[in-house]
């Protein structure tokens, strides 16, 4: 056997499931934009996805702010350059952490339940169901779904922003003995707006991918409860991935303008 | 359309999912007000076989028409006038379990039909009088429906926007002897009162011989036999006397091993 024929079917397996996903997202765009919509479907996976996943992404945020702080006062202070931590929390909460730990925190939450409720609906004939109703699926569960991701991502993040500042500032005042005026200031005087909207783009974006691979996995689950299981484990790994590769993307893109 | 147009015809239907073909070659013709059922084992395909005259698994060959004209392949609003023809009832019922009983009775009416809900909900209440539910089910949730209950909801759903052509997947599978009958004469009652086609799915004889105009088996692929359902009996065909008397022995072969 020729021994390149696994490496080829495996680049051409691959080239195949990036074809069916870059389609299935231009369906999903496409529907989002065309109508008829569906508001209340949309509010209520608003609801879904943003609320309900609060105290997760808050939690994160805090103590990524706390630690951040503890852990730039040990390196800045070899070089008696303390006064840069206000500068240091606010920029990486922001800039990164802030987009991609809530991006992350809600790929693992929501990716999977879109996941597991889409794929469901699949083996149960439910997706069938809709489209012997004149109900076109793309319209009925993709569309609101990658809306309200898209749309509530940027929200968490800016709460996950004050929260993770907040933690910074906790730690940095109580127990590193800053002065609250200056630490302020300082981390005001730092920050530019770019930076703030750079993470907010960074967070829609990391919506419409979480969004966009738990209903391509749900919607494509094999059958069995098997398949379900497997498709939502999927969409969390993939959309994890994604989250990282679109975050080096972005980034590079804000960088050079 | 004249009167003599099958309101569905399907030749040549083939399908395989990767290496597996599931049919190959199928041919059938439902006239307007007639009832088609389809016998088979388990996994014969026949789920298969009415997914792609719904158009919700797309054939590899074949033609399928619906009142003479060509449905394999239609899109967007062809393919939605199209859909408003038909009702399915799924064999698992497939009622969607988010939803309350009356809306998804009024579901296809709600949001294919651009019914106000007010209306859609007391058109629900007459579908589901049909079925033999009374209006104190339809705030429950799917989740909350015993079996039988399940399939009537699903019947009522599958009739509510009022289709010309009506498929049920195995209605009366898991159901207990009596439910099943139950099913059964809401289906004949169904049909009378709105003159419909229907395609129905079946390994219960007794369901056959209750709903069913004319007969076809599917086995090994194909349709090995199709006649009126009073030639069942002695149709000379060994698959077919096999199966309606459910025996082991014959030249249906199951893939088990023997101690
Ligand atoms: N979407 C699908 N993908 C792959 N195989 C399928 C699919 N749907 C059905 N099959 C296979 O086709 C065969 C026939 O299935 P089906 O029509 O559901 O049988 P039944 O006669 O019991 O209704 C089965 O072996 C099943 O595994
Ligand atoms: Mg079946």
């Amino acid at each position: 056997m020729n021994p390149l024929a696994p490496i080829g079917c495996t680049v051409l397996g691959f080239l195949a499931a990036a074809g069916r996903l870059v389609l299935f997202a231009a369906m999903a765009v496409m529907h989002c934009i065309l109508p008829p919509w569906y508001p209340r479907l949309v509010l209520r996976q608003i609801l879904e996805i943003g609320y309900f996943s609060l105290p997760v992404v808050g939690l994160t945020a805090v103590f990524t702010g706390m630690v951040l702080a503890l852990q730039s006062y040990t390196g800045f202070s070899r070089f008696e350059a303390e006064s840069a931590i206000a500068g240091i929390v606010v920029l990486s909460v922001t800039r990164e952490l802030g987009p991609v730990l809530a991006g992350l925190m809600v790929a693992g939450r929501v990716g999977a339940a879109i996941a597991a409720e889409l794929g469901t609906m699949r083996v149960t004939e439910q997706i069938d169901a809709l489209t012997t109703l004149s109900t076109n699926p793309f319209k009925y569960l993709v569309a609101p779904r990658v809306i309200a991701a898209t749309l509530t991502l940027p929200i968490l993040v800016a709460i996950a922003d004050i929260i993770g500042v907040l933690g910074g500032y906790i730690v940095s005042i109580g127990k590193l003995g800053f002065n609250p005026t200056v630490y302020l200031h300082s981390t005001f005087d730092i920050l530019e707006p770019m930076d703030v909207i750079s993470g907010l783009v960074k967070a829609a974006v990391f919506g419409f991918l979480i969004a966009l691979m738990g209903c391509y996995h749900g919607y494509h689950s094999q059958r069995g409860a098997q398949g379900v299981g497997t498709a939502t484990t999927y969409a969390v790994v993939s959309g994890s991935i994604l989250i990282l590769t679109f975050n080096y993307i972005v980034t590079e893109i804000f960088f050079s303008v | 359309m004249s009167q003599d147009t099958p309101k569905i015809s399907v030749t040549g239907l083939r399908k395989s999912f990767g290496s597996k073909t599931i049919l190959d070659g199928i041919d059938f013709e439902v006239a307007q007000g007639e009832s088609l059922v389809i016998i088979g084992g388990s996994g014969s395909g026949k789920s298969v076989t009415i997914k792609c005259v719904l158009g919700l698994i797309r054939p590899d060959e074949g033609t399928i028409l619906i009142d003479g004209k060509d449905a394999v392949g239609l899109r967007g609003r062809e393919r939605d006038a199209l859909m408003k023809k038909f009702g399915m009832l799924f064999q698992g019922g497939a009622l969607f379990d988010s939803l309350p009983v009356w809306e998804n009775v009024a579901f296809g009416l709600i949001q294919g039909h651009g019914v106000s809900r007010s209306q859609a909900y007391a058109q629900a209440i007459e579908n589901l009088a049909m079925v033999g539910l009374k209006e104190d089910v339809a705030d429950l949730l799917p989740a909350e429906l015993s079996g039988g209950m399940m399939k009537r909801v699903a019947l009522a759903r599958a009739i509510a926007t009022k289709p010309e052509i009506i498929f049920f997947d195995e209605p009366t599978t898991g159901l207990d002897p009596i439910m099943g009958d139950v099913i059964n004469d809401l289906i004949v009652h169904v049909r009378e009162e709105m003159g419909v086609s229907t395609v129905s799915i079946t390994h219960d004889m007794a369901s056959v011989r209750k709903i069913a105009d004319k007969v076809a088996m599917l086995y090994g692929r194909k349709l090995v036999w199709m006649g009126p359902v009073e030639e069942i009996d002695n149709s000379g065909n060994p698959y077919v006397d096999q199966f309606i008397h459910g025996r082991a022995e014959g030249p249906i072969q199951m893939d088990v091993r023997r101690p």
